[in-house]
């Protein structure tokens, strides 16, 4: 039975680095007696006195703190309440964390938890998936975890790691996401193989895996093998692992929900195009969201968004080139 | 009550030989970033050996200094910005690492990856600063948050510098507002030198004086009249000791007037010849002369001789830094991740 959930997995890992190492603490508004916003540090505040922190409404301040407790030995990992608000601390993460290793030669060891993604009703500015933004920057990490495993692993290994990590747990798997277990874990920065076929790849990663396997499934109805490859980290991305399965289907499908111009879907056309042009039999393919803010009522918000019916319906188009 | 009513100005409690030797300390530091400045002022201007810009802390040598030599290099935490010169040598940089960092050699602190004014060392406390105003604040307050987490902190304190034009910045705000909530032993050095680039301060803010602020974020404030050395060591001292006793940020604002460009590529044509005339318009790094002969602490020659060693060091560090090597682009990592495993496009 699948009794852990994806927000449990990050409650878990962070319970766990603050057990191991000393030098952890945790900071972000509403998360020491309150649990967070969706409870992700639920009862750590009581269970490690000290060492979980309110903070004031600041990004720009929370981020810069962060930065300059991790230049003394910390290791801190800082909740955004939700992604869309990091850009107040944009400047930060960007302009300071991500240039003090390679000024000064001096790690900067922070996580930053962003809460990503789109749920029903959140609106324009409790929505957004910033991972594309954030990857266009040298000197970032910039994690996005789909699975249960991951959301744990892949936390405590951003707390390990020299480097800012950007951390974009998908809101709309905190909850719905269930697993037995932690599994064993795969290396930052190595794609996986979520679903093997051979008449076309989608790559993706965080939320959009789902629907993309559910889209999969539709397409084996009609005879296809469609491979589902799952970043889990959009910087670095695993190249070989994408150009491995593109030899092997020669059909590409890249699936994110951020916006559609630019980003991390656009990347990985644009490496296929470039290293492996000779390997594609039809020109590679993109969906992203709309070009628009992200909507507040369930009817717009859902035809904003890939869903497995748009995933399955550009996959029907890819296939037939 | 008004706003001033609640500014702090406790007298200065430390004997008149303690003040003697901060003075001098502090105006040794005056005479050495002010000789440096010109060298680097007129490399500059010579052409060829600085290529980018050129950022002087002229006029605003006894606020930085006295702040400066308040911190001790390798225990206190130091985030100085574009016009600390003096304070930066006060803390313990040697002056070879402006001069290397302004000519970008490998050897100096940023290797010829940043310039000028953006340097320092991170791990020894010494924060290198970014172009954006104000955020380094919250950097200094999160190296003593740290310390205090690790039980490291003891008398630590922490030191930030800002003009008139930086406090407009939510940057500052917050950082400064972040650090008033947890009472951090910080002291925030505000020089207001009547421009932010070529804005006035009318155009930058609409309380009366910046020290109002303090009240407002449940800071210490401290006046002072930032061409007057004597005075800056007493304020200094007294916010770095009420920092460090666990009263929480302290806030100094020095009223001064910056007496030169922006950078070196501005004439400040924009600043009134009057205005230049006025209290602040004065040099202090005169008026620090004047007193040190005044007070019987320093006589015309020693203080000739400590301009002529100024310019030994500085013309020796130059010597030196011209013979090191600049950077090579082909040696070159381009790794902007310490873990190199995770660097796209290179093996681990």
């Amino acid at each position: 039975m699948s009794t852990i959930t994806y927000l449990e997995a990050i409650r878990e890992a962070q319970y766990e680095a603050l057990r191991d190492n000393p030098d952890v603490f945790l900071y972000g508004q509403d998360i020491a007696t309150f649990g967070g916003a969706f409870k992700a540090t639920k009862n750590l505040g009581r269970e490690f006195p000290g060492r979980v922190f309110d903070s004031p409404i600041s990004e720009d301040a929370m981020i810069g703190m962060a930065i300059g407790a991790a230049v003394e030995g910390a290791r801190p990992i800082v909740e955004m309440q939700f992604a869309d608000f990091s850009s107040v601390g944009f400047n930060q993460i960007v302009n300071q964390a991500a240039t003090l290793y390679w000024r000064t030669n001096t790690p900067c060891p922070i996580t930053i938890r962003l809460p990503s993604g789109g749920t029903a009703g959140s609106g324009p500015f409790h929505s957004q998936s910033m991972e594309s933004i954030y990857a266009h920057y040298p000197g970032l990490v910039i994690l996005t975890p789909a699975t249960v495993e991951d959301a744990y692993w892949m936390l405590l290994d951003s707390v390990k790691l020299d480097d800012p990590v950007i951390f974009c747990e998908h809101k709309f798997l905190y909850y719905h996401l269930k697993s037995d277990g932690f599994g064993q874990g795969m290396p930052i920065g190595k794609a996986r193989i979520a679903r093997p076929g051979r008449d076309a790849t989608v790559v993706t990663y965080s939320a959009m895996l789902h629907e993309s396997l559910k889209a999969a499934e539709e397409l084996r109805l009609d005879g296809y093998e469609v491979e589902v490859v799952d970043l889990r980290s959009v910087k670095p991305m695993d190249t070989d692992t994408i150009l491995a399965s593109v030899a092997r289907t020669g059909r590409l499908l890249v699936v994110g929900e951020s916006f559609p111009w630019g980003g991390a879907t656009s990347e990985v056309v644009a490496r296929v195009a470039g290293e492996a042009f000779h390997l594609l039999d039809a020109p590679p393919m993109r969906l992203n969201s709309k070009d628009t803010p992200i909507p507040y009522h369930p009817n717009l918000w859902k035809a904003h968004r890939p869903t497995t019916a748009s995933i399955s319906s550009e996959l029907r188009k890819l296939l037939r080139y | 009550m008004t706003s001033a009513d609640k500014i702090v100005t406790p007298a200065f409690n430390e004997s008149a030989e303690d003040l003697r030797h901060d003075f001098l300390k502090a105006l040794r530091c005056m005479i050495l970033s002010r000789t440096l400045e010109e060298k680097l002022s007129s490399l500059y201007r010579a052409g060829g050996r600085i290529v980018g810009g050129v950022y002087l802390g002229r006029g605003q040598e006894a606020f930085s200094a006295a702040a400066g030599i308040q911190l001790r290099w390798g225990k206190d935490i130091f985030g100085p910005l574009i016009r600390d010169q003096a304070g930066r040598i006060a803390f313990g940089e040697p002056v070879i690492d402006t001069m290397r960092t302004y000519l970008g050699v490998v050897t100096g602190p940023m290797r010829g990856r940043d310039g000028n004014i953006h340097r320092g060392q991170p791990k020894q406390g010494y924060m290198a600063m970014i172009s954006h105003l104000g955020s380094l604040l919250s950097v200094v307050a999160g190296a003593l948050f740290a310390r205090r987490l690790r039980g490291t902190l003891g008398d630590t304190a922490g030191a930030t510098s800002i003009g008139d034009g930086g406090t407009s910045t939510g940057a500052f705000h917050e950082g400064l507002n972040l650090a008033a909530v947890e009472k951090l032993p910080l002291v925030v050095s505000v020089a207001n030198n009547q421009y932010a680039y070529s804005t006035p301060n009318h155009r930058q803010y609409a309380c009366e004086d910046l020290v109002q602020r303090a009240v407002g974020y449940g800071v210490g404030g401290h006046s002072v009249d930032g061409t007057d050395l004597l005075a800056c060591v007493k304020i200094f001292r007294t916010a770095f000791q009420k920092a460090r006793a666990g009263d929480g940020p302290q806030m100094v604002v020095g009223r001064l007037l910056r007496l030169g460009g922006h950078g070196e590529h501005d004439d400040a044509s924009y600043v009134p010849d009057l205005q230049k005339h006025t209290h602040e318009g004065r040099d202090c790094l005169v008026v620090a002369q004047k007193q040190a002969v005044e007070q019987g602490w320093a006589t015309p020659q020693d203080l000739e001789k400590w301009h002529k060693e100024a310019r030994l060091e500085v013309d020796q560090a130059l010597a030196m830094v011209t013979k090191e090597p600049v950077p090579d682009p082909y040696r070159e990592n381009w790794r902007a991740l310490s873990t190199e495993g995770l660097v796209e496009g290179q093996e681990p």
